[in-house]
């Protein structure tokens, strides 16, 4: 710590940071635009000037970038001197000279750091009296809306987008006064993380477009703390609610998972909360006519169906640990199954056990540290997107160690880019096909899956020879294999990234056996592997049975009544499959959207969302979260474990009388699955109070209260309660910081827009005060190191006529929720099988051409889509999308040219 | 004694004076153009709404009885999908009009609005609209800002030069 004095007051700062983040991280208030904590300072815009004297006899000064500064022991600053104060009000003016004038039209306006900037400097009347420089805006696709007359040239997009994120479709054009950023011609933006722009750019030149479609002002805004539902690595966001619909999602910074971004499936797939498909009313009667039903009788007709026969019940990856928990209290653990596909479901007991024993999961703060890193089997941009970005930064690592070496801070932007250039540190991907990472890789291996599990094998063994070898590996892929072997060695910090997107066990116990042996040389590896749904691993902690075995059990007769929690089984199985098993008994559904599941069933029950339900999910890296309803549930949608309460309630059974809030089954929860014990400290119970007052989701401005619903009924209702959480649904509440669990969103004083932040942290891109919430469940093992797994699987051999068919992700469509959203919707891709550009001319196929896709006694007519890096003998099928969805992949299968 | 006759005396004395009370409502009372009765939206002189919905009436309310919807037609000109002021609550305090930068709400000298039933103070935009530019007869916040509308393009506001050409390097 190094102490500086700022106006003459003394604060004890972090010397490795520049002025700026010092001043900021102590409270106080000093304007910025270009610089970002995620980017680092390239002092371009010359609003953060303080005044640096040289001793305390220096009276006069020197105006100094505080963005650009190294704070030096005793250094004596001031931001409050005239001089300086009308340096910056004047590059204010001189930044808002051709601003146009349309804040009350502009989405940004009410959270806009312009606003907030000008408004602090003082420049508040525009002297220069000349023509505004105009500019045409840009069709950017479905998630960003472009409006270039209000940029103030701070290049922060650009910075964010083409050097951060990797894009390579957007950047700036022109000169002088004249600088656009933009694309070079109309189209949507191909990066996968575009939708930050919107967070990133200080004013409204990007801005939400889904948000626009029901446009409402940050301070009308209802937040709640919550998790990201659309994927396992649990991105920490804020949805955002008026009247009574789901407004738009921001970030909810964590500095231990995604920091200050989140991935544009995270940011804009919440739409499928309001869309046409939610089951908002009870009904019972299938296939015939369905009828709406109260709560009373829904109640009635399930517990009459739970005392009539055998019961099982089929948790769900996409419901909260709570929801699995009743539904298994309700049918008892010996009936209650996974709803994961069984080769998932296997797959994922592997990774749980190889994490248990270690090395334990890493989070994505220590994967963003690591200086090498290899990517075993994973599409991660795909799979688990924000690990992707985060990949991104682990690039340049190498970099900022060597110019703090020579002496440079870190946060010195420009000049570490100037010492990469386009090099990257180490990144080695071994993947089925091309990934969006590949231009930032140092190598890529091509492979069929079982291949990928014998290079990585073959690496551990290169790294310690008590791991198994690789009988028969070619010289090439051994050359390979050595490469990455001695990069991870002379790495400091390495990193392995595995995961399910293969499907294939050997791909995962080869990223453990390298982890494993890089964990023996004592290396502090971050070991991640990723998951596809948002409780995927929590489902797994509760260990339930196999869902074949659930189908086994009806066709024995053994399940009068199937109850489904929050899945469509149509995605986990093949449709025959399924039918045979709805078919055998009475089935009861809750889930809060239309599936092909809920078509089939006899009793329908309305769940809540994600944005309307409170509990608890554990991500991929074993973090359990908590997250809030943002708003009450309407009419006879409640909790899928509330549901599950009450009928336990007509049951007399005793959960159904103790279960009163979401505290009693997070402590039963507890209590009865000693792994997920410390859910407890996941966030503060419903109890909670600072200074006996909940904590406020709606901001002090919050308006329109008298006159919302005036229009229903004049007389205001009470505001609805929430027995759930220390949150009230309302403005009122206690007016101070809440543990980080709880914040519902970021604001303060003079800051309005997201970089309110600055305000909540320990220290600037330090953690949230108080630390970063959610609690670890996954301990390192102590004690001696885990074995390896000596199961190196055969060379991979195409079998004429037949293709090895593997599933391909997309980050937008193959996630069942998001893929509601009509802006994900958009950008989602067509059903097609992919094969390599040599299978296609052996098949005579062409690109486009419809050709017959046969897995598992399915058939679906498919167009044909050629991917230059396919193996030979493998095809790929987007996962979760298309006819063949239910079918568990990777699998073998036949492709015909259709005649 | 004396105070009860002076008393009586003035009181009588008053009778002959001019009478204060005006006799309401037959007679109606001088009201200012600018006295702050009955809220209405005006229309900006091409007879247009001149509501942008940008909530900031409705954030300056201190009693919250404005609330809206935003939305835009399909050449990016924003206006209230719905806009509703529950009378009811309404204090006439005017800083509504204070917070509005199109001109749009403004407050009326018209104060006859009383209601048996409460449930009809609760006015909607169509109550709300007018269809005339109000006490401010020439501003027009389209021509001023720099966003594109239908018949007005980009360049086309006050003071602004014409769309930069992104394929040109001459300065």
């Amino acid at each position: 710590m190094t102490r500086i004095f700022v106006d003459k007051k003394p604060y004890e700062i972090n010397p490795k940071q520049n002025l700026l983040e010092a001043c900021l991280g102590q409270g106080l208030d000093l304007p910025y635009f270009c610089w970002h904590p995620a980017l680092g300072s390239v002092g371009a815009c010359r609003q953060c000037a303080v005044k640096i004297y040289r001793d305390e006899k220096d009276t006069r000064g020197r105006i100094m970038m505080a963005c650009m500064t190294v704070p030096t022991p005793d250094m004596i600053v001031s931001i409050d001197d005239p001089e300086v104060r009308d340096f910056r009000a004047g590059i204010i003016e001189g930044l808002m000279m051709s601003h146009p004038h349309d804040c009350p039209v502009c989405d940004e306006g009410g959270q806009c750091h312009l606003q907030d900037m000008t408004v602090m400097t003082g420049h508040n009347y525009r002297h220069y009296e000349f023509e505004k420089r105009t500019f045409r805006n840009q069709y950017l696709g479905p998630l960003l809306n472009h409006e270039m007359n209000r940029c103030i040239q701070c290049y922060r997009c650009t910075r964010f987008y083409n050097e951060y994120a990797g894009g390579e479709d957007f950047g700036p054009q022109k000169l002088r006064n004249l600088v656009y950023f933009g694309r070079a011609e109309d189209g949507i933006l191909e990066n996968e993380f575009s939708g930050n722009l919107d967070e990133v750019c200080p004013t409204g030149v990007f801005t939400d477009k889904t948000a626009k479609q029901h446009y409402t002002r940050k301070w009308d805004l209802t937040f709640a703390p919550s998790v990201c539902p659309h994927c396992a690595v649990g991105c920490n966001i804020s949805p955002a609610e008026r009247y009574g619909t789901l407004r738009r999602v921001v970030n909810r910074y964590n500095s231990e998972i995604n920091g200050y971004f989140l991935c544009d499936r995270g940011r804009f797939g919440y739409e499928h909360v309001n869309g046409k498909d939610r089951i908002r009313a009870p009904r019972a009667g299938q296939n015939a006519k369905p009828v709406e039903i109260t709560r009373a009788e829904a109640l009635d007709r399930f517990s009459s169906l739970a005392a009539e026969g055998k019961m099982i019940g089929i948790g769900s990856p996409r419901a909260s640990l709570e929801a699995n928990f009743a539904l298994r209290s309700l049918v008892g653990a010996e009936n209650f199954y996974a709803g994961i596909a069984d080769a998932e479901y296997a797959l994922l007991g592997e990774m749980l056990a190889i994490q248990r024993q270690g090395p334990a999961p890493a989070t994505l703060r220590q994967l963003e540290h690591a200086d090498a890193a290899f990517v075993l089997g994973e599409d991660v941009t795909n799979v688990a997107p924000r690990m992707a970005l985060t990949l991104r930064q682990t690039v340049r690592q190498v970099f900022l160690e060597k110019i703090e070496k020579m002496g440079v801070p870190r946060w010195q932007d420009s000049a570490v880019r100037e010492l990469a250039q386009n090099d990257h540190g180490p990144l080695f991907i071994a993947s089925t096909y091309a990934t969006r990472l590949d231009d930032v890789a140092t190598g890529t291996y091509r492979a069929a899956p079982d291949d990928l599990a014998r290079l990585g094998f073959a690496v551990a063994h290169i790294l310690d020879a008590s791991s198994p070898d690789v009988p028969g590996l070619p010289a090439e892929v051994r050359a390979q294999a050595e490469r990455i072997a001695l990069v991870l060695q002379a790495a400091a910090r390495p990193a392995v990234v595995s995961g399910v997107s293969t499907g294939n066990a050997a791909v995962i116990r080869a990223a453990a056996d390298v982890a494993r042996a890089l964990a023996k040389a004592a290396k502090p590896v971050s070991f991640l592997l990723t998951m596809e749904e948002a409780n995927t691993l929590g489902l797994a902690i509760l260990a339930p049975k196999p869902l074949g075995q659930a189908f086994e059990a009806a066709k024995a007769g053994n399940a009068q009544t199937v109850v489904i929690l929050e899945n469509d089984l149509y995605r986990r199985a093949p449709a025959a499959t399924v039918d045979a098993l709805l078919a055998a008994g009475h089935v009861v559904v809750l889930d809060s959207l239309e599936t092909r599941t809920t078509e089939k069933a006899e009793l329908v029950l309305p769940a809540t969302p994600f944005s309307e339900s409170d509990g608890t999910l554990v991500s991929s890296e074993g973090r359990a979260q908590r997250f809030f309803s943002v708003y009450p549930p309407v009419g006879d949608v409640q909790d899928a474990w509330r549901w599950l309460r009450d009928v336990l309630g007509l049951l007399t059974r005793p959960e159904g009388l103790s279960w009163k809030n979401l505290d009693d089954v997070v402590e039963a929860v507890a209590r009865a699955v000693p792994a997920l014990e410390r859910i407890r400290d996941a966030a503060p119970g419903s109890k909670f109070r600072i200074a006996g007052a909940k904590i406020p989701r709606a901001p002090h401005r919050f308006s329109g209260r008298t006159s919302m619903l005036a229009n229903i009924q004049v007389s205001e209702p009470k505001p609805p309660e929430d027995p759930d959480s220390p949150l009230s649904f309302t403005m009122e509440g206690a007016p101070v910081e809440p543990p980080a669990a709880l914040q519902p969103f970021f604001w303060t004083g003079g800051w309005n827009s997201i970089q309110a932040l600055n305000k909540f942290q320990e220290e600037i891109a330090g953690p949230l005060r108080g630390g970063d919430p959610g609690v670890l469940l996954i301990e390192p093992a102590t004690g001696s190191a885990p074995g390896y797994l000596n199961t190196v699987p055969a060379a991979f051999a195409p079998r004429p006529g037949e293709w090895l068919v593997v599933p391909r992700h997309h980050i937008f469509g193959s996630e069942e929720l998001s893929a509601r959203a009509p802006a994900i919707a958009e950008l989602s891709p067509k059903p097609y099988v992919a094969l390599g550009a040599e299978d296609a001319a052996a098949l005579g196929a062409a690109e486009g051409s419809p050709v017959e896709v046969k897995l598992d006694g399915a058939t679906a007519r498919l167009p044909l889509r050629i991917e230059a890096g396919l193996p030979r003998g493998v095809a790929a099928l987007p996962a979760g999308l298309g006819p063949l969805d239910g079918i568990t992949l990777p699998i073998w299968g036949r492709i015909e040219v259709t005649r | 004694m004396w105070s009860v006759l002076r008393s009586l005396w003035l009181v009588l004395l008053h009778m002959f004076q001019p009478r204060f009370t005006v006799q309401y409502p037959d007679e109606k009372p001088y009201l200012a153009p600018r006295y702050r009765g009955r809220i209405i939206l005006s229309r900006d002189p091409d007879g247009e709404e001149r509501c942008v919905a940008c909530y900031l009436c409705a954030v300056a309310c201190p009693v919250d009885c404005i609330s809206l919807q935003a939305t835009e037609d399909p050449h990016g000109r924003r206006y209230p999908e719905w806009f509703r002021i529950n009378f009811s609550r309404c204090i006439f305090c005017g800083l509504c009009e204070e917070a509005c930068p199109t001109y749009a709400i403004q407050l009326t000298p018209d104060i006859e609005m009383g209601e048996y039933n409460r449930q009809n103070l609760v006015y909607e935009k169509e109550n709300l609209l007018i269809n005339g530019p109000g006490k401010y007869p020439d501003y027009n916040f389209w021509r001023v800002a720099g966003v594109k509308i239908k018949d007005k393009d980009k360049g086309e506001a006050e003071r602004e030069a014409n769309p930069t050409d992104l394929h040109t390097l001459l300065p």
